[in-house]
């Protein structure tokens, strides 16, 4: 659904002029090192993911204008709302950007409806009050105006923070980690919340998580962090299953990332030489024969073979090789294979009762096809020291 | 009953909180908020009446008030008359010796609001001076309240600092703390009696309708 939905933005294709949107970018040393570039187009919901202390949360206070990186020019709606070249810097109040914090930072003396009125300032004082219910009825929140924070679930005062944050009429709106406080089956109903409001918005969302999941679910595109950089932006489809590097490949969880070399290319395929076979890739070659590279496979892409029956996909890249674990999460099996010949686990998922069926055990013997298509080439990096940064 | 003395010390510890409320918010606000290079030094400095003997605070108050002074000679030719054993001199001094009981309470009141909050108030385009109306005033008003009643208080009882730069003018810088010492060296129990009863009564009201309104935390003498 959000690849469709990508599809239909044409900010995703890079037709749309980045000035009607955010477009961030951002160089500091210190406190923080920063080296970030984001765009974001009116519509879409751009996910900034990265595990924690990887910079999210200080470029979201840079957009706001709570803070200020050393260098970097951040524009909204064709505006410069910050620009060290040109010195300027303008106040959070001037920017009309809604931010949406992690642990909300609700007025605690104020019931919801001042909470929303607050950010109303640009509104006569006499709209100011009906303009607030109705913000708090767009979230649900209809007959729990007079309430203080203290007085709302987790779950209802994120939605007045959200209100609150829209209130402004905002050019752009910020969600710092919005649902790592409150309980998991409210998060759920929160996720359809926002997927149902960010139709109705015609701004950009920037939604900062450390959740994988969450980011793919939510956003039409993703940006990976680390440590401040930038590393690659994409659908997230896109980004999960076709990593820039091995390091983006470890921070989308890829579990199969493995070392090998370039052995022929030809139009449309090539054939990389891995663990004494050459297992045969589909798309475009972008290395030329002989090139040290790093290819990754996600966990859908490996398929195993039925025991009593050869399964589609039978000829394709055919390994052999035994169960080393077995890991049961939610309704599917996870398991982790020593493929003969070579020391690192390749793993797959099969539904549970699959497992069951071809009697999967720790030590079993199987056999499993790497989808052509769904091998993905990426430059050579040490994955020993990758692990280890 | 010396109402004359016991009017002049209403009317110097409302004037004290009076100079002492803008003055001890704003240095809260920077104490709580900006750190600066020194600012212990700052915090200390403004932490020693609460140490100091008060013959001692009294002592230097005096000399940096006197006709000798640059303070003393600029308020001379100012005003034509001196700073010392005046209600004026008695009043910058009130301010100086109440520092610590004005300016602690509010800097942990303004500590207690959360940075975020702050923020957020801002990205709701609220203007520097509303935030402060509207948001860090009413959440630190625990702590303003329970500084401005200490403040008065204290006023009300200090002594020694009051004798060694004030003296002891009726209607000008005898305060009813004073005229309680000097109601007992007059062998006057029954006057002294009194009068320190009302104190007590006073102070003890005062002091329970702060705990009263404040949470307990934010009341802090030091």
């Amino acid at each position: 659904m959000a690849e469709a939905a990508t599809e239909l933005l044409p900010a995703a294709t890079g037709l749309l002029p980045a000035a009607t949107g955010l477009r961030v970018r951002l160089t500091q040393r210190a406190p923080i090192p920063l080296d970030a570039a984001l765009d974001c187009a009116p519509g879409e919901t751009h996910a900034l993911v990265g595990p924690s202390g990887s910079g999210k949360t200080t470029i979201l206070r840079c957009i706001a204008g709570l803070h200020g990186a050393a260098e970097g020019r951040i524009e909204c709606g064709g505006a410069a709302w910050y620009d060290t070249a040109a010195r300027i810097d303008l106040t959070p109040q001037a920017r009309s950007a809604g931010l949406v914090f992690q642990h909300y930072a609700l007025f605690p003396h104020l019931s919801a409806q001042a909470n929303v009125e607050a950010a109303l300032g640009h509104l006569p004082a006499r709209d100011r009050a009906a303009r607030a219910t109705e913000m708090l009825a767009r979230v649900h929140l209809t007959g729990l105006e007079a309430r203080k924070p203290a007085q709302l679930s987790g779950g209802q005062q994120q939605r007045v923070a959200v209100a609150r944050a829209l209130a402004r009429d905002p050019q752009v709106l910020l969600l710092d980690e919005p649902f790592s406080a409150v309980d998991r089956v409210t998060r759920q109903k929160l996720y359809r919340e926002l997927s149902e409001l960010r139709r109705t918005l015609a701004l950009p969302i920037v939604l900062v998580t450390h959740d994988l999941d969450e980011a793919a679910m939510l956003s039409d595109r993703m940006t990976i962090l680390h440590r401040g950089r930038t590393l690659q932006t994409g659908t997230p489809r896109e980004v999960m299953t076709r990593p820039a590097d091995p390091l983006v490949a470890r921070l989308v969880d890829m579990k199969n990332v493995f070392e090998a070399r370039v052995a022929t290319t030809a139009a449309g395929t090539a054939g990389v030489a891995w663990n004494g076979t050459v297992l045969e890739v589909a798309g475009e070659p972008s290395f030329a024969a002989g090139t040290r590279v790093c290819w990754g496979i996600p966990v859908a892409g490996v398929l195993l073979h039925r025991r009593d029956r050869p399964s589609r996909g039978e000829h394709e890249n055919p390994v052999d090789g035994s169960v080393a674990e077995c890991l049961e999460i939610g309704e599917d099996m996870h398991m982790g294979m020593r493929v003969d010949g070579a020391a690192a686990l390749l793993w797959l998922k099969v539904p549970t009762h699959v497992a069951q069926r071809n009697r999967i055990a720790v030590g079993e013997a199987i056999r499993v096809s790497l989808l052509a298509d769904a091998i993905h080439l990426m430059p050579w990096r040490d994955l020993a020291r990758e692990v280890s940064a | 009953m010396d109402w004359i003395a016991f009017a002049l010390s209403l009317q110097l510890a409302g004037w004290t909180v009076a100079v002492l409320l803008p003055l001890g918010l704003a240095v809260a606000r920077i104490l709580a908020w900006h750190p600066f290079a020194g600012r212990r030094w700052v915090e200390a400095a403004l932490a020693l009446p609460l140490v100091l003997p008060p013959t001692v605070l009294g002592f230097y108050l005096l000399v940096a008030f006197g006709g000798n002074s640059p303070l003393g000679r600029i308020f001379e030719s100012l005003t034509g008359h001196t700073l010392t054993f005046s209600f004026a001199g008695l009043l910058l001094a009130s301010v100086i010796f109440n520092l610590p009981f004005a300016i602690q309470p509010m800097q942990r009141a303004f500590e207690a609001i959360p940075v975020d909050v702050r923020a957020a108030a801002a990205c709701c385009g609220m203007a520097p001076w509303r935030i402060f109306t509207r948001i860090e005033f009413p959440l630190a008003w625990p702590g303003i309240l329970s500084a401005m009643v200490l403040t008065f208080v204290h006023t009300l009882g200090e002594f020694g600092v009051v004798l060694m730069v004030g003296g002891s003018i009726p209607g000008e810088t005898k305060t009813i703390a004073i005229a309680i010492y000097d109601r007992v060296q007059a062998f006057d129990n029954a006057g002294a009696a009194s009068m320190a009863a009302v104190l007590l009564v006073l102070s003890f009201i005062a002091i329970a309708a702060a705990y009263g309104t404040a949470r307990p935390r934010d009341i802090h003498v030091g």
